[in-house]
């Protein structure tokens, strides 16, 4: 018990552990005292001087240590110090705090007069106005009226673009420096900072582009006046007049909790619309962060115009408007017409709800297996059904004594909040063990590091595997050190991904990575809290489409078919060559992502989608669906959290959800009476897929009391979007958690040599793409087409800097410019382009001159 | 009387080792490496009574004794970043007898178990940092620096480094930051310096006049220094004498030596006017008047005139002189020096200099007054460092001690005129 502390805060003992912030042990006891550059997420900085409050500590003995007692033999305090900051000062036994003393209030008025002399106060046009901590807090604390005389106040610009994505307003910056310290200390990246001093401080962004980071977003939520504000928000709405409604990300499978703040608006001619996006907070999840990806990325679902409104049927060659009951049962008709020679291929962005709906129709109402994902990429979902990450766990909990491993993914592209939560854990003394062909970021923080050559990712996690199964036989080699440390880490995470690997090869990798957390050390990592595997799958949903069983082999929950039906290659084989006559593509577009080249020999092609996407522009039926903003549904994140998001919009044109579609389609082909809920198909999810047994929309929609707690009056942040009352989701028990896994028996592969110059494509964030090549505000951080190779291998090919050139993968020819870095010797990275999977042979063209 | 630690000044060449050590320079050196435990280096130096000369007068040998025992890296910083108006002692020292400062530093290095000691210079002090690092180049040639100092087990380094000019630099964390290469700005203690200071090492900073004590301490002995000036205020002291005097400049005195003393010895007022203030400690502390003038120079002899000592740059002021004029180039000094670091003294200083320029200007109110009244009590006790506590001394006494020539100038301002476009604003 000598780790907890005993105070007094306004005659409240309170008990605390020790080290624990006196702010925060006031927060405890719901004693909100102002602050306004202390943010429980960074390092208290004490500058503002709001939350100065009276201390008083028990005097001790200079002689024998002991406290010096007063007549009632209670220790003697001593207020002499003055006022202190009650965010920097640590709570010590016996101390007492007073906060609402007059010296404290008067403190309070002081310092938010000294703040407002100078500020602009144009609350009313102001984008924070209305969830401004600086308005709230002067509320509370401030002088009704200000001395300062109107022409001695200090003019500053109001329209300084730190980059085109935030702008800063520089009267209303209060010099908190929380944006300084956020990108400085928790997202690494020191791209804006104090220029001047005294008065004249101002912020400045240092990078080119300006305020170059893929985290920028989360400044203007943390900025405690309206001095930071998003190109894409700023002058949009004011904060009362929007309506929270709880969403997900769906551009990764970390699954950030998100809010959209919406508001009908007449110049949308009376159509609710999304206004912004803001971070959701779990603590579990992405705690109070999120991406600009998922911030900016979000225009293509409910504000583009290129969406789908109705049905469309092919009639004398052209697609038609139909309503949908001659839509659907054109579609049913159909698909029965062909026996077996059916197929379904299906997208990994869609909900659970969909995902399931559209097996049962396949399974059930069609009688056949031939389903898979459109586009795979990433395979080990049965794995990760073995040994994935345990429930009950949080990367925010792994540090000194734990091992984290990163095998062929570049996180920081690909899931930037894991890349985040991996990098604070190395910081906070995890060793951080990454494989890859060549450097990441997440290197930096690394302690054992492997690139090894192209195409041979799978040799080097089996030596690694194999490394650690040899107690203490640590050979000197770089990877054998890292084996050991992984094998006697306390916890251990490990992530994998398909940067240079192909679909088959990342299978084998996550059975050898389960055979790691699986091995006997101890009590075996798998199955434990904070242990286990983790996909870096390609969309937000891709765990959710293999628990559903959108794959030929497994049903629902992983149950293995005996007879499978056909994969997506084998399905896009049969569609060319006659074998499949009728396909229905949901939620992807394999012709547009050069997966299939035509329609082939099929008979019948229906798509369900937002877009006329190319394949659909071959369809013979189009559906239209909502996107996952005009309605409910719900998402497994890569950690294999349940989670639920809410209708924020109203539906575009007669859309109606992917679920409710399929089962207009299925009751059209015998499957009964379509439910009219999407938590009513969850409900059968529950009962079908054994591991979200217990789950239901009321579950999911549970939450508990959060650290740090915001979305109060406390100062962190004063509006609704932040606060989490929607659900914090439900993580999906692994089978080694009760003791039901077993070590792969891995089957040998050949290694892979390469000839020639070997070519991977890498992730880029904001790599172009039908989705967020939709958000106007990202157009300039596009990800362009860029070949990276080293300064010899260019100076061999004659290629320089910046060169523009032809380069052939996959059949396609993509021009690229050449950029020169420390890529290893024999290998071309290739980015900004579509996935391309494995390590191919490079093949350059031409030059290209303009 | 011969100087202690202006010897410059009576032996010529002193800058050169070889005069330094023929006048016993390296001789407390010498004592403390061979004859001393790091202890009772420590020991004598509290002893002695030796209190920081950079201003707040915190007891030097107390300061060494917080350093951990066990610690592995422990720095020395010696603080010549002098940006204090009035103040221009540590750069006498530097440049002409830099050795006394380097010796008292080594002193020090051993004593707190350094092996490092970095001088940090404010960026104008070129000649003093060249006379400084001429002096560490000789002690490196003759075994004063570098390994083995004396034939003994210690060794020890000694960097000389430029600030930008800031004087926000010389306050003891801003200086530590800006030597890491950081923004120089201060951090709200704890923790303290000598538990987390230079790259998060234990780390004693001391001004550069505190370190030239330190030679002779060894010496002598704690006895010998006590025996001069008072109780609480011991050993000599450098006053830096400006203004309206005759002859400005360092002088070399023992503690308790009497303010009009002082003047006195810096050749009376300038042509014969008669005296009307002084500031005691630069633009820091608060000014003071005649009635004040016989009390001694020491740590505490001004705390009846709601004074303070400080670094001891006496600026004196005589009749002639206008005293808002001279608040307003003090808040002016303050407003432009200030860090921003944290809000009272960012925006008051701001603030107080507007004002103070409106009533410069003829434009000020008796609201005016009572606003700056307040906005210097607003920001007393609530600033982050002493910079912001030091910025409304001036304005304070200035306003306590001369209340009429505030007023005139509001009487001789269109006052009415100007509260007139107030209330149309
Ligand atoms: C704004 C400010 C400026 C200061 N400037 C100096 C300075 O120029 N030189 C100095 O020695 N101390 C200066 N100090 C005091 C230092 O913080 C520190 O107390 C001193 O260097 C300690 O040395 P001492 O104990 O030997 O006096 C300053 C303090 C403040 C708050
Ligand atoms: S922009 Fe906002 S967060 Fe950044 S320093 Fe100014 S007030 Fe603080
Ligand atoms: S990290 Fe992933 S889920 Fe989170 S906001 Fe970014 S893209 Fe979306
Ligand atoms: S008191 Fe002034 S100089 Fe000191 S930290 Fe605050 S703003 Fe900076
Ligand atoms: S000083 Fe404590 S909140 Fe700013």
């Amino acid at each position: 018990m000598s780790d907890l502390v005993k105070l007094i805060i306004d005659g409240v003992e309170v008990e605390v552990p020790k080290g624990t912030l006196i702010v925060d042990a006031a927060k405890q006891i719901g004693n909100d005292i102002p602050v306004f550059c202390y943010h429980p997420k960074l390092e208290p900085v004490g500058m503002c001087r709001m939350c100065l409050v009276e201390v008083g500590f028990p005097m001790r003995d200079r002689a024998t240590g002991e406290f010096v007692l007063d007549e009632n033999g209670k220790p003697k305090l001593n207020f002499g110090r003055g006022l202190q900051t009650a965010c920097t000062t640590p709570v010590g036994e016996g101390i007492e705090v007073r906060t609402t003393t007059e010296p404290v209030k008067d403190a309070q008025s002081s310092v938010l007069e000294f703040l407002l002399s100078s500020h602009p106060l144009d609350c009313p046009i102001c984008d924070k106005g209305g969830e401004c901590p600086l308005q709230n807090l002067t509320m509370q604390h401030g002088h009704g009226t200000t001395r300062m005389v109107y022409s001695d106040k200090l003019h500053l610009n109001k329209h300084v673009p730190l980059g085109e994505l935030i702008y800063l307003d520089q009267e209303r910056c209060i010099q908190c420096a929380r944006c300084i310290r956020f990108q400085e200390e928790v997202v690494d990246d020191p791209v804006i900072r104090f220029h001047n001093r005294g008065r004249r401080t101002e912020i400045v962004t240092m990078s080119d582009p300006g305020f170059n980071s893929y985290w920028s977003g989360n400044t203007t939520d943390i900025c405690p006046v309206g001095a930071l504000t998003t190109a894409d928000f700023r002058f949009g709405a004011r904060p009362w007049e929007m309506k929270p409604a709880a969403s997900l990300c769906t551009h990764c499978p970390v699954g950030c909790n998100t809010t959209f703040s919406t508001r009908r608006e007449a110049k949308s001619g009376g159509k609710h619309v999304i206004k912004r996006v803001m971070p959701r907070q779990n603590e579990w999840v992405n705690e109070l962060w999120m991406c600009d990806k998922g911030r900016f990325g979000h225009h293509y679902a409910a504000d583009s115009a290129a969406r789908l409104k109705r049905p469309l049927i092919r009639k004398n060659g052209e697609l038609v408007e139909v309503s949908w009951s001659e839509a659907l049962d054109f579609a049913a008709g159909k698909l029965q017409q062909y026996g077996t020679a059916v197929a379904g291929l299906s997208g990994d962005r869609l909900s659970n709800e969909d995902l399931f709906q559209f097996q049962k129709l396949f399974r059930k109402g069609l009688k056949s297996h031939n389903i898979d994902l459109a586009a795979r990429r990433l395979a080990g979902g049965d794995v990760v059904a073995k040994v994935g990450l345990s429930s009950g766990s949080n990367l925010k909990e792994l540090g000194k004594g734990d091992a984290i491993i990163v095998v062929a993914s570049d996180l920081h592209e690909e899931a930037p909040v894991w890349w985040l939560r991996v990098k604070q854990a190395a910081e906070r003394g995890a060793a951080l063990i990454v494989l890859n062909v060549r450097s990441t970021r997440l290197d930096k923080y690394a302690s054992h590091v492997r690139h090894y050559a192209p195409g041979q990712a799978v040799d080097a996690v089996r030596q690694l595997v194999n490394f650690a199964k040899v107690e203490g036989d640590s050979n000197g080699d770089a990877l054998s050190a890292a084996a050991e440390t992984a094998a006697n880490a306390n916890n251990l995470v490990i992530f994998y991904g398909s940067e240079g690997v192909d679909y088959e090869e990342t299978a084998v990798i996550a059975q050898h990575l389960a055979n790691l957390l699986l091995m006997k050390n101890g009590d075996g990592h798998a199955g434990r809290p904070n242990n286990g595997l983790i996909p870096v799958w390609p969309h937000n949903n891709t765990q959710g489409a293999w628990d559903m069983g959108v794959h030929p082999a497994f049903g629902p929950g992983y149950a293995a078919l005996e007879t499978p039906g056909l994969n997506a290659a084998a399905i896009y084989e049969g569609a060319a060559n006659g074998e499949i006559k009728a396909l229905f593509v949901m939620g992807a577009d394999p012709v547009g992502d050069g997966l299939m080249a035509d329609r082939g020999q099929l008979e019948f092609l229906a798509v369900q989608e937002l877009f006329l996407t190319e394949t659909a522009q071959l369809a013979d039926v189009v559906l239209p669906a909502q996107s996952w903003a005009e309605r409910e549904g719900t998402f497994t994140s890569g950690e294999r959290r349940v989670q639920r998001y809410y209708p924020a919009v109203l539906p575009i044109g007669d859309n109606k959800a992917d679920w409710q579609i399929l089962a207009e389609i299925g009751e059209r082909v015998g499957l009964g009476k379509p439910a009219f809920a999407a938590s009513l198909i969850f409900n059968e999810v529950a009962k079908a897929v054994t591991q979200y047994k217990g789950m239901d929309y009321r579950t999911l929609a549970q939450v508990v009391k959060q650290w740090p707690d915001v979305g109060g009056e406390d100062g962190y942040y004063a509006g609704n979007a932040q606060k989490n009352r929607a659900g914090l989701g439900q993580v999906w028990a692994s089978a080694a958690e009760s003791g039901d896994a077993v070590a792969y028996d891995v089957a040998e592969t050949a290694v892979h040599v390469n000839d020639g110059l070997a070519l991977i494509r890498t992730a880029a964030l904001y790599t172009p793409g039908t989705l967020i090549s939709q958000s106007d505000v990202l157009a300039d951080r596009l990800a362009q087409p860029t070949i990276s190779l080293n300064a010899q291998d260019a100076a061999q090919m004659e290629l320089a800097e910046g060169d523009l050139i032809d380069v052939n993968v996959a059949g396609d020819t993509i021009a690229a410019l050449v950029h020169i870095n420390n890529t290893p010797a024999g290998l071309m990275l290739l980015s900004g382009v579509p996935y391309v999977a494995g390590t191919a042979v490079a093949q350059i063209g031409q030059e290209i001159k303009d | 009387m011969a100087h202690i630690l202006l010897r410059h000044r009576d032996v010529e060449n002193i800058h050169k080792l070889d005069v330094y050590r023929a006048n016993g320079g390296y001789e407390g050196l010498k004592k403390a490496l061979t004859e001393m435990t790091p202890a009772e280096v420590i020991d004598v130096v509290r002893a002695s009574g030796l209190r920081g000369r950079g201003g707040a007068g915190f007891p030097t040998g107390i300061k060494w004794g917080f350093i951990p025992k066990d610690a592995e890296e422990v720095y020395i910083l010696i603080n010549t970043d002098e940006s204090e108006t009035g103040t221009f002692k540590d750069r006498e020292l530097s440049e002409k007898n830099p050795h006394q400062v380097i010796e008292g530093a080594i002193i020090a290095a051993y004593a707190v178990g350094a092996k490092r000691i970095y001088n940090y210079f404010r960026g104008e002090f070129m000649d003093a940092g060249y006379a400084m690092e001429e002096a560490v180049q000789e002690c490196y040639a003759n075994g004063l620096l570098g390994e083995n100092i004396l034939g003994t087990d210690f060794s020890c380094d000694f960097v000389c480094h430029y600030g930008a000019g800031a004087y926000i630099c010389g306050e003891e964390t801003a200086l530590i930051k800006s030597l890491e290469g950081e923004r120089g700005q201060p951090w709200s203690k704890p923790p303290f310096p000598a538990i987390e200071g230079l790259y998060s090492k234990p780390t004693v900073v001391n001004n550069t006049e505190t370190m030239a004590n330190v030679p002779q301490i060894l010496v002598n002995g704690a006895e010998w220094y006590t025996s001069m000036g008072t109780e609480k205020s011991t050993g000599p002291k450098i006053v830096c004498m400006s203004g309206h005097v005759e002859n400005p400049g360092n002088y070399e005195v023992i503690m308790g030596t009497t303010y009009r003393e002082l003047i006195e010895m810096a050749g009376g007022m300038r042509d014969g006017k008669a005296f009307k203030a002084l500031l005691p400690s630069g633009g820091s502390g608060p000014v003071i008047t005649a009635d004040a003038l016989d009390a001694p120079l020491t740590y505490e002899g001004l705390d009846a005139h709601n004074s303070v000592m400080g670094s001891a740059s006496v600026i004196v002021m005589d009749e002639t002189t206008d005293m808002v004029w001279a608040a307003q180039k003090m808040i002016h000094f303050f407003h432009h020096e200030s860090c921003g670091k944290c809000t009272p003294c960012r925006e008051g200083t701001f603030w107080m200099e507007k004002v103070l320029h409106r009533l410069m200007n003829g434009q000020g109110t008796e609201k005016d007054i009572e606003t700056l009244n307040s906005v210097a009590a607003q920001m007393k006790g609530r600033t982050l460092c002493a910079l912001g506590e030091f910025a409304i001394n001036p304005v304070l006494s200035t306003i306590r001690l001369f209340p009429e020539e505030y007023k005139a100038k509001v009487k001789n301002s269109q006052s009415e005129d100007w509260e007139k476009a107030l209330a149309t604003q």
